[in-house]
């Protein structure tokens, strides 16, 4: 295993990559991790919803966060992007606490999200839905949008430029003008990931890019998601197309009623008795 | 007349619904694909309208009860200015504000208080009032704006007799008996304002103008989509790096500072005021403003307050009935067009879904939503 990829504690060592992707430039073992998450534990009331997570994220990777329904997938997600605050532990995003830290801030330091059930503005153009992602680092307060002053127009433009880069770069800048509850579903997924990019994130975090979509659209995105990875950027997904998840990951951990149970590179996560039993259900003998 | 009335109700109601909506979505896109000339030259025709209104042909149809060119500027001038403000908080960022009125009196309070017992004079206290205003609005919302769609509203509406009230019991301030003789403004470019209502009209004019031209800009900025994308979804707006709490502050700021202009040009002419110009009842009816010309749409919110201000004075001449005709005036729009003679197309579909969605957990998006098209 060359690059990123750093042992976490109960996990075998990396010994080989997979093949079929790709690894980033190399990178030393002392870089912060993109996202660390400490012990972190969410209860909402009696519910638990994370019990003592620990996960790591190596930068320039493409991550996997996988477990079936209900275990706590997006709540990892809501605590790292400041949705909800965790009741013990920490997050780190390269190495500074996010915990606690208001929304908007986060994504400014680098962390963006799509969302499961799709989140747009429906009723904005899907180059609007990008803009106020882009709009995230401007500055413009209402004095220079009235008065039409020079910095303001600057920053549209290239707010603008911007948006319409990242629609072609998810590969649907036929769609610019179109209302965003108009676009296809498939589109409507490209145009939060369009969304999120344009906040200019270090850290991209995809909550079941690929559900609802074709195995055509599945391959394209798969490819989208590896472009993202290239340009610098870390992701992590949480995906249920285990297809998808074992082709396109560097790096997987399990969830399963709110722990982790298992993390390591794909074949050995496949291989791993207690993801095929969290999946599939015990065995009928043990019990 | 409920003959004809009831004609529009039942099946044909409908109809008349689809035709008055295809009308408007003709009329915009007409307006969609015009060019930079044509634009400006329908600005030129409106503004041309709007200064040739006051003249004598005009009023003796619009209003045969009423001096046609103090009617102008009062309701009329005021309400839209009004309603110009308060759509920023509505319209745009979908806070439902019932307390308006405040700001609207802190600006006449301002100029009556410190224009008769200080010797301050029109121009410099318009700044003050707009300036003082936006505080209040933001004093007013720092505190509240945590708080979501109806229990906004309550507050907002304690706030709104909250300074009533203080006014009618504050003795330095005039207390019940009202503030007397608040000054007019001085004359400018050789024009004298005394009781003539004439340069008064072109006064609220000129900051209409200036309002809706401030307006249009911030809905075409950052700031206007920050708006959009709270009203829209607001958890998913924090989520993309929109500080929503600030902007919604800003909303509130900005719709306070409007309210805040109109009450100052307002009191310029009035020569006196008493906490009772101030009810509940014209936040109420600046709102129905608001959402009877389209929430969102400068043009449909200018028709709305017009028409809201002109037509009680229009029916004059039904006496005693002149409230019921008014009544079932805005029951008969509304019932054609719920979402608003003029509304933005973005709004109308809004309404049109009426649900957002407001959970990050795990549903299925619907793809079926209603189709919507965005102007560009």
């Amino acid at each position: 295993m060359t690059p990123p990829e750093s042992t976490p504690p109960e996990s075998t060592p990396p010994e080989s990559t997979p093949p079929e992707t790709a690894q980033p430039a190399a990178a030393d073992q002392g870089r912060p991790p993109a996202l660390e998450l400490d012990n972190v534990v969410m209860r909402f009331g009696g519910v638990v919803a994370l019990r003592e997570v620990n996960l790591r994220v190596e930068q320039g990777q493409i991550a996997a966060l996988i477990g079936p329904n209900g275990a706590g997938k997006t709540t990892v997600f809501n605590v790292v992007t400041g949705v909800c605050r965790p009741t013990e532990g920490a997050v780190r995003f390269l190495g500074r606490r996010i915990d606690g830290v208001k929304r908007f801030k986060i994504v400014k330091q680098g962390v963006a999200r799509t969302f499961q059930n799709i989140r747009l503005f429906a009723n904005m153009s899907a180059l609007e839905n990008v803009m106020v992602g882009a709009d995230a680092h401007h500055r413009t307060g209402a004095v220079g949008a009235a008065l039409g002053l020079p910095w303001h127009r600057h920053e549209e433009k290239q707010g603008r430029e911007k948006a319409a880069e990242l629609l072609d770069f998810v590969g649907i800048s036929h769609r610019l003008t179109e209302g965003a509850s108009n676009l296809p579903y498939g589109d409507q997924r490209r145009l939060e990931i369009a969304r999120a990019l344009a906040t200019d994130p270090k850290l991209l975090l995809l909550d079941e890019p690929a559900a609802g979509m074709n195995p055509a659209e599945k391959r394209s995105l798969q490819e989208l998601i590896r472009r993202i990875r290239d340009s610098g950027r870390t992701v992590l997904l949480i995906e249920h197309d285990m297809g998808l998840v074992m082709d396109i990951s560097d790096h997987i951990t399990v969830l399963d009623f709110g722990q982790k149970i298992s993390e390591g590179l794909p074949r050995e996560v496949r291989a791993d008795p207690r993801v095929i039993e969290a999946y599939l259900g015990a065995p009928a003998d043990a019990s | 007349m409920s003959d004809r009335t009831d004609s529009h109700l039942g099946s044909p109601l409908s109809r008349a619904r689809r035709g008055m909506t295809g009308l408007s979505d003709k009329i915009r896109d007409r307006w969609a694909d015009a060019s930079k000339w044509q634009r400006w030259l329908v600005y030129a025709v409106l503004l041309a309208l709007a200064i040739a209104a006051p003249s004598p042909a005009i009023g003796s149809f619009m209003s045969p009860y009423t001096d046609w060119a103090s009617l102008l500027f009062n309701p009329i001038g005021t309400y839209i200015l009004l309603a110009i403000g308060l759509n920023i908080v509505v319209g745009h960022a979908g806070l439902l504000d019932l307390g308006y009125v405040a700001f609207f009196a802190i600006g006449a309070y301002t100029l009556a208080y410190l224009g008769i017992k200080h010797g301050f004079t029109f121009w410099p206290t318009l700044i003050l009032g707009m300036v003082l205003a936006s505080v209040s609005g933001v004093i007013l919302g720092a505190p509240t704006l945590r708080l979501r769609g109806d229990y906004l509203a309550i507050v907002t509406l304690g706030f709104g007799e909250i300074v009533r009230i203080t006014a009618t019991n504050t003795n330095a301030i005039g207390g019940a008996r009202g503030l007397t003789p608040v000054p007019h403004p001085p004359g400018l470019f050789g024009v004298e304002f005394t009781l003539d209502p004439l340069p008064y009209y072109y006064l609220v004019l000129a900051m209409i103008v200036l309002a809706i031209v401030f307006s249009l800009r911030l809905e075409r900025s950052r700031v206007g989509r920050a708006w959009t994308a709270i009203r829209e979804d607001e958890d998913a707006a924090e989520l993309m790096g929109v500080p929503t709490f600030k902007f919604k502050l800003l909303a509130f700021a900005i719709g306070a500072l409007i309210g805040g202009l109109a009450g100052v040009v307002w009191s310029g002419k009035v020569i006196f005021i008493a906490p009772t110009n101030f009810p509940f009842i014209l936040s109420a009816t600046i709102l129905a403003a608001v959402l009877l010309g389209g929430a969102g749409n400068i043009p449909g919110i200018v028709v709305g307050a017009f028409l809201i201000a002109w037509l009680p004075e229009r029916f004059r001449g039904f006496a005693d009935y002149r409230i019921l005709v008014f009544g079932a005036a805005l029951v008969l729009m509304m019932a054609l067009r719920p979402q608003g003679l003029i509304p933005s197309r973005r709004r109308s579909a809004e309404i049109a879904e009426h649900s957002s969605g407001s959970s990050m957990g795990a549903e299925v998006a619907d793809p079926r939503a209603a189709p919507v098209e965005v102007p560009k």
